[in-house]
């Protein structure tokens, strides 16, 4: 079954892993900016991983027959200085028409402070004067409720926003009720031990059905699996639930939500 | 919201699957005690008691129940 892995960090994996997602069917992904694991040390160093997600990992996933999507922002993590984030928003224009490029993403909150909520407000801004998309990276663990209560009441108060346009990422059972009861898109996130597992994955789909449901692996440097949709794929299927219904969720929908973006230009049907 | 039917017989399908996680569950809370940890104040081990009530109570929504046991409270006034 074809697919679209729409959140993963290709910057972090290896040809392997192409090479395995392109056998499994996935003929299209989606790579937020985020954190790569260390602090950056200024803001020309975020210039040259957006031109590697703008330049040179769409060439590595072409190699496997698989088209390539980024979204520019601060992550949540490094927008703690917000000074280095400010430095870093006046660059993002220099990317968000690029080819390819579908909004502003992935920006949220980590810890939930003061700093990161400042620097996300002005994200949101940029994306509202530029009429962006938006992908919404929620906290881990204890500060995720909280987080992503958070980032709604932020979204709520601007009566710019396009709900259809905005997926707010990383859902599980206790924040996807509000996400979807909003109008916004939900991603579910399939990590192996933090986030979702592609059976409650599925067991989210059961009880919300599949409308703005997006279910992706954000495999990056950690401990994640690219294999990770092609597991709800199977997860699903083996529940008996049809073809239809699966690839509506790992397919038609990543194609209905990254359509929304100006830069995005795909064929389906067309792995390549 | 859609909601679709869940699949007929998930007791059978995930029956060894639950067995093998209460399996794994019940050997590290016996690893926590002979290491001495079981015994001293630990809100974690609060948090995982409390949830081992969300298991065996009568609700249809532990995934959640249990989510908001590990989850930091929010306020609406967050922005004051």
């Amino acid at each position: 079954m074809h697919f679209f892995d729409p959140h993963i960090h290709i910057a972090a994996r290896t040809t392997d892993d192409l090479r395995a997602l392109a056998l499994a069917g996935c003929v299209a992904v989606g790579e937020p900016a985020f954190w790569m694991g260390y602090d950056r040390s200024g803001a020309e160093s975020f210039r040259d991983y957006f031109r590697q997600l703008t330049e040179w990992e769409p060439k590595r996933t072409a190699n496997y027959g698989i088209r390539h999507y980024a979204w520019m922002g601060v992550n949540a993590k490094e927008a703690e200085d917000v000074g280095l984030a400010r430095a870093v928003i006046a660059i993002l224009p220099e990317f968000l028409d690029r080819p390819g490029v579908l909004g502003v993403g992935e920006v949220g909150l980590n810890r939930n402070t003061r700093n990161e909520v400042t620097t996300l407000v002005e994200l949101i801004e940029l994306a509202m004067v530029r009429e962006e998309q938006l992908l919404f990276h929620t906290p881990h663990l204890e500060h995720k409720y909280a987080g992503t209560r958070m980032i709604l009441d932020l979204l709520r108060a601007d009566r710019r926003v396009d709900r259809s346009r905005v997926c707010i990422d990383h859902c599980e059972e206790h924040t996807i009720r509000e996400v979807l009861d909003e109008g916004y898109w939900a991603g579910i996130t399939l990590y192996p031990t933090t986030k979702a597992t592609p059976e409650r994955a599925a067991d989210m789909v059961e009880q919300f059905g599949p409308e703005r449901i997006l279910v992706n692996s954000s495999a990056d440097w950690g401990p994640s699996d690219p294999m990770a949709v092609p597991e709800f794929i199977l997860a699903m299927a083996r529940r008996g639930h049809p073809d239809s219904l699966i690839r509506r969720i790992v397919y038609e929908n990543p194609l209905r939500f990254f359509n929304q973006s100006v830069n995005f230009q795909f064929t389906p049907g067309e792995p390549g | 919201m859609t909601h679709l039917p869940t699949p007929p017989q998930p007791l059978d399908r995930d029956f060894l699957t639950i067995r093998a996680r209460l399996v794994e569950l019940a050997a590290a809370l016996d690893r926590i005690d002979r290491a001495g940890g079981g015994a001293a104040p630990d809100s974690r081990l609060d948090k995982i008691r409390q949830s081992l009530d969300v298991l065996g109570g009568p609700t249809s929504n532990r995934a959640a129940e249990v989510q908001m046991i590990f989850s930091l409270p929010y306020s609406e006034d967050w922005r004051k």
